[in-house]
C-alpha cells in the first residue's frame, strides 16, 4: 500500500512545475447539485496546471467550497467530469478515496486539528495513516513544523495555541506529506490581516517547491497582494478566469453605476 | 506494530475522553450485574417447574385377588405401552411402607389398622406429562360395544388425577413462556441500553473522525482503535460486574443456599459458565457497537 502510494505521489511531483501535459487539476462541464437542490456548481470548466497557484475568489454560497469538497471528494458532480493528475476522481471506488486524500494536503477555516492529541501527534498522524515507518515520521514531522515556525510547541495541544498557530500547524499536517496537491479553503477566514500574510507566505513557500495550490478566499487584500491567477464564481459559475489577476475584475464607472442600478451586490465584501 | 499503534490509540482516547466511556462503563456494568443476578434465578426457576411437570404420573392399582403371573404380565403390557417411560410396581407391603414414611411421626395410626388395606400398583412415569390421557386410554380402551375395558383383569382402577394434571400443566406452562418473555425483553433492553451509550460516547467525537478521514485514513484505520476501546470498556465493565456477583454468591447466596431449596436447585446454571457467558457478550457487545456506530460518521 505504502508501495503503491509512494510511486503515485512520485509519477505526480515528476511533472509538477511544468507548464504542459495533463493538468493537476480539470474540471469539465462540473454541476454538482446537493440534496436539499442547492446547486454547490453549474456547469464549470477549469484546468490548473500543476505548480500553479490559484485563488477561487467570490461572495458565501459562490461554489468555492463546493470545489474543494470535489476534489476532496466529499461531493460528487452530477454532471461532468472532475479529473486530478487525468483521473476522473468521480469514477474512483469509494475504498480508494483515502488514497486519494493522502495526495492531497487540505487547509480548512476552521482548522480542524484533532483536539485530543499534541501538535507533533497531529501532523504525525497523517504519516501513521499511511503507515510510515517510526523513523520517517520522527524525522519528517519536526522538518514541517520547523518549516511553519512552530518548533517550540510540540507538546502542546491545539485549544492552548492561537487561531493563527492552529492554522500553521494544519499547514504543516497538510504539508507533511509533500503532497502534490495543496487545498485550501480559507485559510485566512478566521484570522487577523497581519496572521494572514504569513499564512500566505507559508502556502507560497510551499507552491515554491512545486506544489499546485488551490485557496478558496474573500480575503480580498490578500488576493491583491499575491496577484496570481484568480478564478471567480459566481452562483456555482466560473464568471472570471484571469492570470495575475486581482480580487475584483477592473470595471468602468459605466459597470459600476450599472451595476449599482440594478441593485446586484458587489463580487466579496 | 500495527496493533500497538491502534492499542496505543484507544488507550489515549480512553484517557482524554474519560467521560463517555466511563459512562458507557457504568451502563455495561448494570446491565450485566442485571443479567447476572437475572438469569440464575430464571434457571432455577425453569428447573422448579420441570420438576413440578414431571412428579405427574398415572397410577394403576392391581386387584386384590389377582395372580403374580396376571400382574407381571400386566407390568410388561404397560411397559411397551407408547409414551410410557418407566413403571414401578408398589407391593402392598411398600405402599403400606410409604405411608408410613408420609405420616412420619404420626405413622403409629398405620399399626391400629386390621391388616394391609392399601392395594398394590404400577406407578407408571411418562415421557412428557402432557401425554397421560393417551397413555390411560391405551391402557383401556374403548370395547365393542363403546364401553371402556381394562386391558388386563388384574386393573382395579387408573388414577391420573386429571383435575390437578391439567392445573399444574397449564400452571407451568404459563410460567416458563413469562420467563422466556421477561428473559427476552431484559436482553433487548441491555444491548440497545449499551448501544445507545456507545452512541453518545461516538458521537461526542465524530468531528475527530471527519479530521482522520480528511487526511486519508482507511475505514478500518478509524474503526479498529474504537473496537479495541469498545472491547476494553466492556471487558472491564463486565469483569467488575461479575466480580461483584461472585462476593454476592459468596457472600449471600451460599450460606442461604442449605436452608432454600430454589437457590440450591442442581438444575440451575453454573457460576463458571455464567461468568464466562456475560463476560464475553458484554464485550462483544461492547465491541461491536462501537463499530457499527462509527459507520455513520464515515460516510463522509
Amino acid at each position: 500500500m505504502r508501495k503503491n502510494n509512494g510511486s503515485k505521489q512520485g509519477a505526480v511531483t515528476a511533472g509538477s512545475g511544468a507548464r504542459n501535459g495533463t493538468p493537476a487539476v480539470q474540471l469539465r462541464d462540473v454541476t454538482v447539485v446537493y440534496p436539499g437542490g442547492n446547486v454547490g456548481l453549474d456547469g464549470a470548466s477549469v484546468a490548473i496546471d500543476r505548480g500553479e497557484f490559484a485563488f477561487l475568489v467570490g461572495p458565501t454560497g459562490c461554489g468555492k467550497s463546493t470545489f474543494i469538497r470535489l476534489l476532496m471528494r466529499q461531493a460528487q458532480a452530477g454532471r461532468g467530469q472532475a479529473l486530478i493528475a487525468g483521473r476522473d476522481i468521480g469514477k474512483l471506488p469509494r475504498s480508494k478515496v483515502p488514497m486519494l486524500r493522502r495526495n492531497i494536503g487540505v487547509v480548512f477555516q476552521d482548522y480542524k486539528l484533532l483536539p485530543n492529541r499534541t501538535i507533533y501527534d497531529n501532523v504525525a498522524y497523517c504519516l501513521q495513516v499511511i503507515g510510515e515507518r517510526r523513523s520517517e515520521i520522527r524525522r519528517k514531522v519536526p522538518e514541517a513544523l520547523r518549516l511553519v515556525g512552530l518548533t517550540t510547541k510540540l507538546n502542546s495541544y491545539p485549544d492552548e495555541l492561537s487561531g493563527g498557530e492552529q492554522q500553521r500547524v494544519s499547514l504543516a499536517r497538510a504539508f507533511v506529506n509533500h503532497p502534490p496537491l495543496l487545498l485550501a479553503d480559507e485559510p485566512t477566514g478566521n484570522l487577523d490581516p497581519e496572521t494572514s500574510v504569513g499564512i500566505m507566505q507559508l502556502l507560497y513557500r510551499m507552491n515554491r517547491t512545486g506544489t499546485t495550490v488551490i485557496v478558496a478566499t474573500h480575503d480580498r487584500e490578500m488576493v491583491d497582494r499575491m496577484r496570481r491567477r484568480v478564478i471567480q464564481l459566481r452562483e456555482g459559475r466560473i464568471v472570471r478566469d484571469q492570470h495575475s489577476g486581482l480580487y475584483l475584475a477592473d470595471e468602468s464607472t459605466s459597470e459600476f453605476a450599472a451595476r449599482l442600478e440594478n441593485g446586484v451586490p458587489a463580487a466579496g465584501r | 506494530m500495527r496493533l500497538g499503534f491502534f492499542l496505543k490509540e484507544s488507550l489515549r482516547a480512553l484517557r482524554r475522553n474519560a467521560a463517555p466511556s466511563l459512562a458507557a462503563f457504568a451502563t455495561i456494568l448494570i446491565t450485566t450485574l442485571v443479567l447476572g443476578v437475572f438469569i440464575p434465578v430464571m434457571r432455577a426457576a425453569t428447573a422448579k417447574t420441570n420438576e413440578v411437570r414431571n412428579k405427574i404420573e398415572l397410577e394403576v392399582f392391581v386387584h386384590e385377588d389377582a395372580t403374580n403371573a396376571e400382574v407381571a404380565k400386566l407390568g410388561s403390557s404397560i411397559r411397551s405401552t407408547a409414551h410410557v417411560e418407566r413403571a414401578d410396581y408398589i407391593s402392598k407391603s411398600e405402599a403400606l411402607r410409604i405411608l408410613r414414611n408420609r405420616l412420619g411421626t404420626k405413622s403409629d395410626i398405620v399399626n391400629d389398622l386390621p391388616g394391609n388395606p392399601l392395594p398394590a400398583s404400577y406407578r407408571i412415569k411418562l415421557d412428557d406429562p402432557g401425554n397421560s390421557d393417551s397413555v390411560k386410554g391405551s391402557l383401556q380402551p374403548l370395547g365393542a360395544n363403546g364401553k371402556p375395558h381394562f386391558i388386563s383383569p388384574a386393573i382395579d382402577e387408573i388414577k391420573n388425577r386429571e383435575d390437578d394434571t391439567n392445573k399444574i400443566l397449564s400452571a407451568t406452562s404459563t410460567i416458563k413462556i413469562l420467563l422466556a418473555g421477561l428473559a427476552g425483553l431484559l436482553v433487548l433492553a441491555s444491548v440497545l441500553l449499551v448501544a445507545n451509550t456507545i452512541r453518545l460516547s461516538v458521537f461526542a467525537r465524530r468531528r475527530e473522525v471527519e479530521v482522520m478521514t480528511l487526511v486519508g485514513a482507511t475505514n478500518w484505520f478509524v474503526r479498529w482503535p474504537f473496537v479495541i476501546e469498545g472491547l476494553i470498556v466492556g471487558f472491564f465493565g463486565g469483569l467488575v460486574a461479575v466480580g461483584l456477583l461472585w462476593v454476592a454468591k459468596a457472600t449471600v447466596v451460599d450460606p442461604l443456599s442449605d436452608r432454600f431449596a430454589l437457590i440450591a436447585a442442581p438444575q440451575t446454571i453454573q457460576f463458571t459458565l455464567l461468568v464466562a457467558l456475560l463476560l464475553a457478550a458484554a464485550t462483544a457487545v461492547s465491541a461491536i457497537g462501537s463499530g457499527l456506530t462509527l459507520r455513520r460518521f464515515l460516510r463522509v
